[in-house]
């Protein structure tokens, strides 16, 4: 682990769009429907325009470099048969207010009545084309646009462009339980984008939870603004029954002295892809960003890429960064992380970690920790590693008489305990907990 | 109850040998002491009697009350009643001291086809336990070892002892970092579980642990052998003489 309290700077290689094959981006826009939208109408067009100027991403494409874009350049996505059966979610038993999206679509049969005090909540399909004036306009494709510089991200002007729900809370006050997205399947072949805006008001808080995952292939972004002092806890979860291909993108923009805690779950999976990128723009503000990722190779290729970007434009704010990834059978992992401090940023303290336990050789993972700070007084560290199975503590616990399989279970839960750490809530905290290790305890027992 | 017998050890790595002809015999309800010079090889005897991965027996056997223990797992050597007292336990973050152990003894429970234990039957015999110890509620709350200081570590090993009940139990300088009340309580605790059917093999350096736990034999090993055996007398003429005379005589 490095510590750099001064000045580093390395410049983000940028790659044009202008060499992309524009056949490619129209034969992926021909596949899908684009709804015209009401008060997102202006944005998708924007959108679209914006798409066109930047292209698909490209095999050399710097951004790209660790993960193919090509699954995702497909104008459609390879069928993926359903799962019958999944088991019990993962806050099945969990008081909340309950939100369902199949394919991307909300089902309000399938939903709670979204009456919940301190939250409104909207979908975006229901308002959209009645309404000409909406609190959501003004963030609506407004922060994907500005996580647009210095780094193209053209999945996510497509989903603006595209988009065809998602849900639009209004956080006015603390509401009593969490709101829970849940994504939903029942076609084998849908593209499913989905595109949510969160609006947090002055000294307000919300959990949000969202599980599952939906289409054959997904793109879902989710905007979130937060006012001063207030908070977010955003806690998504992919499980192994929801395995497929995704992509999905947050844009944050954290006022003064808010809070924005955001920790992802995945587990297996084929192709995936989760870009956080947050704007902390207000003086005292906090946001961590956390994954724990379990990928085994063994059900079919495994390739699992978190990409971050977060940028210090105040005084005095604090980001985490804590990556984990657990890579087994050929498995993949990718992290590229950023922290940009600004000029005048000062006092910042940016700490990010990214870390991989492969559990073969055949497994690798891929980071790329960047710094780039402007700014004279700050504290910032990253650190990367990459380790087996710890030989002493696995023969400590099997001396025990703890069998190999479940003390690796072990192991792996306490690798992972880091970023779970990161889950603030201790009660959600010990759901997952115990969900992983009793899904680990019972492959582990084949 | 233990049978080691002309034991020759190397490393798998390297071309190097460790034990070089180990013989040694723990009858059922005794009480064993090693003692030997830093690197005589006393910590690899202990791991490779509970299987650590590392090492390569070239020669020799051992075994638990007529059970071949070389060709065992760990874990299987753990149900069949040997457990290592470590030199240096191991921190496991994220793992908790009470599911760690819970676990351990119900998967020993099981492999020995018995019943496992209720939670409420496990809770209520590890705070008793752990009371003796002088380890706090807290203690048993967090995470494996993390966090835990040196001799609280090493009253860890020896709760865990307690709770497993092993036949065979090998202590590899338990003592070492215990403060002395802290030694005190480990004695007591050792000396509670004596048993006619069940046996200790001390590893030490300091003969007054064995002033609290009156070993029936002590051995002293050097180079990788037990060089001399005989009682207690031969743990004071260490304490009060070194090795010297003793290798030399043996060598
Ligand atoms: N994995 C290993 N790699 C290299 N050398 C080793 C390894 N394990 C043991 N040795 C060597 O074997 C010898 C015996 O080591 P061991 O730890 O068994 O000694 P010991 O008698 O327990 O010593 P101490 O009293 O200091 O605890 C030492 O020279 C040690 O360096
Ligand atoms: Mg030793």
């Amino acid at each position: 682990m490095s510590d750099i309290a001064v000045k580093t700077k390395d410049v983000t290689p940028q790659v044009s769009g202008a060499a992309r094959a524009p056949d490619a981006l129209e034969a992926r826009l021909e596949a899908l429907s684009l709804p015209r939208g009401g008060f997102t109408a202006a944005a998708r067009r924007d959108a679209l325009s914006r798409l066109r100027d930047m292209g698909l991403p490209g095999p050399r494409d710097e951004y790209w470099r660790y993960t193919d874009p090509r699954p995702f350049n497909a104008p459609l996505p390879q069928p993926v048969p359903l799962v019958t059966d999944a088991g019990p979610a993962l806050f099945d038993d969990l008081d909340r207010l309950k939100l369902v999206f199949v394919d991307g679509v909300f089902d309000a049969a399938a939903s709670d009545d979204a009456e919940l005090e301190g939250v409104q909540i909207e979908t975006l399909a229901a308002v959209d084309e009645a309404t000409g004036d909406h609190w959501a306009a003004s963030l609506y494709g407004v922060l994907e646009t500005a996580g647009q510089v210095p780094v193209r991200r053209p999945f996510a002007a497509l989903n603006t462009a595209a988009a065809r729900d998602g849900v639009l809370i209004r956080v006015t006050g603390r509401p009593s339980k969490p709101v829970h997205v849940i994504h939903r399947r029942a076609s084998a072949d849908a593209d499913a984008l989905w595109h949510h805006v969160v609006r947090v008001e002055e000294g307000a808080e919300l959990t949000l939870l969202e599980t599952g995952m939906s289409g054959a292939r997904s793109n879902g972004v989710i905007e979130v603004d937060l006012a001063k002092g207030a908070r977010l806890h955003h806690i998504t979860a992919k499980r192994a029954a929801d395995q497929k291909l995704g992509l999905s993108h947050l844009f944050a923009r954290v006022a003064a002295e808010a809070q924005l805690k955001s920790f992802a779950l995945s587990v297996n999976g084929r192709l995936m892809r989760q870009e956080g990128v947050i704007d902390i723009a207000g003086d005292d503000a906090v946001a961590h960003i956390a994954a724990a990722v379990l990928g085994d190779g063994d059900e079919g290729p495994f390739h699992q890429d978190d990409t971050v970007f977060i940028t210090h434009g105040a005084e005095r704010c604090e980001s985490r960064q804590v990556f984990k990834k657990v890579l087994k059978n050929g498995a993949e992992g990718v992290f590229q992380g950023k922290i940009l401090v600004k000029q005048g940023a000062q006092k910042t303290d940016g700490y990010q970690i990214s870390q991989a336990l492969l559990l073969d050789e055949r497994s690798q993972f891929l980071a790329k920790p960047e710094l780039e700070i402007y700014a004279d007084d700050v504290k910032c560290s990253h650190g990367s590693t990459t380790g087996a199975l710890d030989e002493t503590a696995l023969f400590y616990l099997r001396s025990r008489g703890v069998p190999k399989a479940r003390a690796i279970v072990f192991l792996v839960l306490s690798f992972l305990a880091d970023a779970l750490e990161e889950v603030e809530d201790e009660g959600l905290r010990e759901r997952i907990h115990e969900r992983l290790e009793a899904w680990l305890t019972d492959r582990a027992q084949g | 109850m233990l049978k080691i017998d002309n034991l020759h050890v190397k490393l798998e790595e390297e071309d190097k040998q460790i034990l070089k002809g180990l013989s040694l015999e723990v009858p059922a309800g005794q009480v064993h002491a090693i003692m030997g010079p830093n690197g005589s090889g006393k910590s690899t005897l202990s791991y490779v009697l509970s299987g650590r991965d590392g090492y390569e027996v070239t020669e020799g056997a051992a075994s638990l009350d007529g059970q071949d223990l070389l060709e065992m797992e760990p874990e299987e050597r753990a149900s069949a009643g040997l457990f290592l007292a470590f030199q240096y336990p191991v921190e496991i973050p994220g793992v908790g001291n009470m599911t760690f152990l819970r676990t351990a003894m119900n998967a020993q429970r099981k492999a020995r086809g018995e019943e496992e234990l209720s939670s409420g039957e496990f809770l209520k015999l590890v705070r008793a336990k752990a009371a003796e110890l002088h380890i706090s509620p807290d203690m048993l709350k967090r995470p494996v070892n993390v966090g835990f200081s040196g001799g609280e570590k090493k009253r860890n090993e020896i709760l865990q002892m307690a709770m497993l009940a092993p036949r065979m139990c090998i202590m590899d300088e338990t003592d070492s970092g215990l403060d002395v009340d802290a030694m005190r309580l480990v004695a007591d605790g050792v000396n509670a579980l004596r048993a006619p059917d069940r046996s200790f093999l001390v590893i030490t350096h300091y003969q007054r642990l064995l002033n609290h736990i009156q070993p029936d034999v002590v051995h002293i090993m050097a180079e990788g052998r037990i060089v001399k055996t005989g009682g207690p007398e031969l743990a004071l003429q260490v304490e009060k003489e070194g090795y010297g005379d003793l290798l030399a005589e043996a060598g």
